[in-house]
């Protein structure tokens, strides 16, 4: 059998070193390892956005990269965002816009969303429409969410 | 912007406060933290894993199964195909009461034979899913590859190759509908327009693949099954039989179900499987489908060849419609709705919502080696929808007359209710005219727009679809014609506890609609408490009784209607109860927010004091009237609703690329009682998105030799934001209808009238080089060669120099 490498990933700020199957999944890593499943996996190649965290800050599909890969990277998922009691701020956008019914894609909006925010100006309907096409949402539309993050960039204002 | 309703209705007693509001919905902060439950997010102690070798034929014997070295790779514990659980499982029936019909039994795995590229036929138990998929590729199938016809047209041809055998003929399914005498109407008529349309196959694609979980209590004998089903009651009631349990014995729990448009609404080859396997292994068995999986077996829709004549006399009012409809249902007859569901429905709907004498549709479904088509979003309507509404625009082009004039002219008017269409339909209260006014508002503008547009050069156009539906239907007619499955009824269970607590517990099962925050405000509006003080339970068999689940529009009307009943009587419980402890009587008494009160005192009782008096504290009411303060109240609208909407879309499509934009698009739709707004105008905005996919993108492709094309989702395209217009809406709340609340189904209409209204638009923009659109999606390959085909003839007709 193939060696398990030990890897130490940081994943919401706490380090993890694990033994890892060199084919596994960062998708699976998290989901099944760590028991983070609230990032989703909707189609595993890559195309349908659910399975986005953040790597070293940038958005990411995590079912296209191997936990092995990933030694020493820190890891955000949709669990870092806010909690039942005190949503993140975009969760709460998400929230008074109505941006998700069945609420499966939406950790992969929320990942990407926190990502566009820090980085892309967002200043036009058709940019937000843009930075949301990697994503696929079977249930709203996407006019709730381009809702949200209007609001959300308008309260953000011009990038620095 | 909403139009006021006409009349106040009588049989509307709600006050309502919560009703109405746009309340922010219950079920987010779970599902926003990835805090929410599906099925692939549970692990059970001990639990395995299945992967599933599917068929690579279209229409085979199975010759030999050999597993080879599979057992070598760690982790692997049993590997099954079908004579290994024959014993243990009865296929699943999908009866029904139709004349000629042959109901296909549906086995977990193949047996003897294999009917379509991608049928399961073996499936391997693992310690994970990684060791479960590596066995996979250990196993060899030897075929006998059988004959077979892909297409319908060649399936319905009497010496075509049989799928079953047993059934004697590929044709399963026959229905005709007729009124007047259509062949005289069209012989006579002024004008006929006519043509062949085709919605090609589709799949639902919800967010979330199918994954199932079963798990055998070893001491009770009981198995649990978590299901990504959106009819959780329906599948006890057949897995019971199948599997010879009794319901007290056999719980099926629908947790978060991420999404399911009737994907989901079926039941599945691999939930069966995994129940058995649970049951013979005594362990936890998963099962979890990754996309290719589930856009290859998953059920698919629509998929009707619909021939159809319309006549008209000079003045554009319909005369009579006559069709011919083959719909392909694929390889079998889908539990528990049979392949009936989506071709019969077509000829059900075609008359549509127009004021017309002479009707006859005929309908043949037969069997092709696809998967199996099931109900989707809208079912059957989208493409009756898109083929009425076409011959309505074709007639109304060859006539001089302006699309809205048309409609305008045929659309059933309120004098006219109720009115029965020529396939018996009965359409009652519902605001068709009112819609297409709504949908209409800035029509001028766009008209001038548009051909400002045409005299740069550019190609774009204006479509129209106006439609109505039947939701929320009760036990008059079955959901699918001839089934013999109850869908008519709700049971709403209601209960205040000791603590004061109020819980509602429906056969529904939501998944992504939010029916735990409307099915509250209805409670909480009915019995008086407050909104957070109220849990909504649902997707799961254990509830109560008998409940069907959440599918055709019913929800909100079934759904809500049981609440209101079981609410209103708890709340005379409660206030019995309050009457004794205040010493007043009961008719003096209100409750609202929580609290009792005497409309002659200044007397306040919480819910919590009065359920802590009736349960806990003795004596304080007389022994001989203390009553529990539940309920459990069954609803059956009987008739159901009628639902209309009228669809409005501007496109441009590229003059280099034949990309299609859509630029505008309005829905104007009559839902009745609105429940939550946030809510209805998340679901028209949805359903609307799957219509535009159904118009533009969406296409399962299966080729000569029967293998799926489409089978990821860089193939098998669905809008993502870029493809989306701003949808505006128009709430037109007309005559309220006769169901307790008032409330019509909604959730389906915005994937009946966008198709055709896309249609309509492009055959408009394309109306100078003479292009009907008659395929659906208009992608820009059968655009391309539409243009290419009517250059050649404008070439040709034209006259030599």
């Amino acid at each position: 059998m193939t060696a398990r490498p030990e890897i130490t990933i940081t994943v919401n700020g706490i380090a993890h070193t694990r033994a890892v199957d060199p084919r596994l999944l960062l998708s699976d890593f998290l989901r099944h390892e760590l028991g983070l499943t609230g990032t989703h996996v909707g189609c595993e190649h890559g195309v349908c956005g659910a399975c986005t965290i953040l790597l070293d800050g940038r958005s990411a599909r995590s079912c296209l990269l191997l936990a092995v890969q990933l030694d020493g990277a820190a890891i955000e998922t949709v669990e870092s965002l806010g909690t039942l009691e005190r949503l993140g701020r975009v969760q709460e956008a998400f929230r008074s816009h109505h941006a998700l019914q069945c609420g499966f894609c939406t950790p992969g909006f929320l990942m990407t969303i926190t990502d566009m925010l820090r980085h892309h100006p967002l200043e036009s309907d058709a940019e937000i429409r843009e930075a949301l096409s990697g994503n696929i949402c079977r249930c709203t539309g996407y006019e709730h969410i381009v809702n949200a993050v209007r609001e959300l960039a308008r309260e953000r204002g011009p990038l620095k | 912007m909403t139009v006021p309703p006409k009349s106040a209705d009588a049989a509307v007693e709600l006050r309502p406060k919560l009703v109405g509001q746009r309340i922010k919905r219950t079920e987010d902060p779970r599902l926003l933290t990835g805090s929410g439950r599906y099925v692939d997010d549970i692990a059970l102690p001990g639990m395995l894993h299945v992967a599933v070798r599917r068929s690579d034929q279209p229409h085979a014997r199975i010759l030999s199964i050999d597993v080879g070295e599979a057992f070598s790779i760690p982790g692997v514990l049993a590997i099954f195909d079908a004579r290994d659980i024959e014993a243990d499982i009865l296929p699943a029936i999908p009866t029904s009461r139709m004349d000629g019909y042959y109901a296909t039994p549906i086995r977990p795995l193949a047996q003897d034979k294999v009917r379509y590229a991608g049928e399961p036929v073996v499936a391997v138990v693992a310690e994970s899913r990684y060791a479960a998929e590596d066995a996979l590729e250990q196993i060899t199938i030897a075929y006998e590859p059988l004959p077979f016809a892909i297409r319908q047209v060649d399936a319905v041809e009497p010496g075509a190759p049989l799928l079953h055998a047993e059934a004697g003929s590929n044709v399963i399914i026959a229905r005709q509908f007729q009124r007047g005498d259509v062949d005289a109407a069209i012989a006579a008529a002024p004008l006929v327009v006519r043509g062949r349309f085709r919605m090609t196959r589709k799949t639902a694609v919800p967010m979330e693949n199918r994954s199932y979980l079963a798990d055998w209590d070893k001491r009770r004998r009981a198995l649990t099954l978590h299901t990504s089903s959106n009819i959780p009651g329906i599948v006890r009631d057949v897995l019971a039989d199948c599997l010879d349990l009794p319901g007290n014995r056999l719980r099926v729990v629908a947790p978060d179900v991420g999404g399911s448009f009737g994907g989901k609404g079926s039941l599945n080859h691999e939930e069966m499987l995994v129940c058995v396997l649970a049951k013979k292994l005594e362990r936890a068995v998963k099962f979890t489908a990754d996309r290719m999986e589930d856009l290859t077996a998953m059920s698919q829709a629509f998929d009707e060849l619909i021939d159809a004549e319309l006549a008209v006399d000079a003045e554009g009012r319909l005369l009579g419609l006559r069709a011919d409809v083959i719909g392909d249902i694929g390889a079998y007859s889908i539990y528990p709705w049979t392949g009936a569901l989506e071709p019969v429905q077509v000829v059900s709907f075609l008359p549509g919502p127009y004021r017309m004498e002479h009707y006859r549709g005929r309908v043949r479904g037969v069997l092709t080696p696809k998967p199996p088509t099931g109900p989707y979003r809208g079912v059957g309507r989208p493409s009756s929808t898109f083929a009425m509404e076409r011959l309505i625009d074709m007639a109304a082009r060859r006539l001089g007359l302006d699309p809205v004039e048309i409609r305008r002219r045929n659309l059933v008017t309120a004098e006219e209710f109720p009115y029965r269409t020529g396939s018996g339909i009965i359409w009652d209260k519902s605001a068709f005219q009112e819609c297409l006014d709504g949908a209409c508002a800035d029509y001028p503008a766009l008209v001038q727009a548009r051909d400002a547009a045409r005299a740069e050069g550019r190609l774009v156009g204006i479509g129209l679809a106006s439609y109505a539906e039947l939701t929320g239907i009760g036990s008059r007619i079955a959901v699918a014609p001839g089934m013999p499955i109850n869908t008519g009824t709700e049971t709403a269970a209601i209960r205040i506890d000791a603590t004061g607590a109020v819980t509602a517990a429906f056969g529904i099962s939501s998944h992504g609609q939010g029916l735990e925050t409307t099915l509250a405000q209805i409670v909480a509006d009915e019995l008086g408490c407050r909104f957070e003080d109220v849990e909504i339970q649902h997707g799961d068999s254990d509830l109560v009784p008998m409940g069907t689940g959440t599918y055709a529009s019913r929800s909100a009307v079934l759904g809500g209607g049981a609440a209101t009943k079981s609410a209103r009587v708890v709340k005379t419980k409660v206030l019995k109860a309050a009457a004794h402890l205040m010493d007043v009587p009961m008719e003096d008494l209100e409750a609202e927010n929580g609290l009792i009160r005497a409309r002659s005192s200044n007397a306040v009782l919480t819910f919590k004091e009065v359920a802590r008096a009736v349960y806990s504290q003795m004596g304080r009411i007389p022994y001989d009237q203390r009553e529990d303060l539940v309920a459990e109240e069954t609803y059956d609208p009987y008739l159901g609703t009628a639902s209309a909407s009228t669809h409005l879309a501007m496109v441009e499509v590229d003059r280099d690329t034949f990309g299609v934009t859509v630029t505008h698009f309005v829905v104007a739709e009559d839902c009745g009682r609105i429940i939550n707004p946030l809510i209805v105008e998340g679901q028209v905005h949805g359903a609307v998105a799957q219509g535009i996919g159904a118009a533009l993108l969406e296409e399962v492709v299966h080729d000569d030799e029967g293998q799926l094309l489409t089978a990821s989702l860089a193939d098998y395209l669905v809008p993502v934001a870029t493809n989306m217009p701003p949808i505006g809406i128009v709430h037109i709340e007309a005559d309220l209808p006769n169901n307790l609340g008032g409330f019509r189904g909604m959730g389906e209409g915005g994937t009946i009238g966008a198709p055709a209204a896309i249609a309509n638009a492009i055959s408009d923009a394309l109306s100078p080089v003479g292009i009907e659109i008659d395929t659906l999606p208009a992608t820009p390959e059968r655009l391309f060669r539409l243009v290419e085909a009517a250059k050649a003839r404008m070439a040709r007709d034209k006259p030599a120099e």
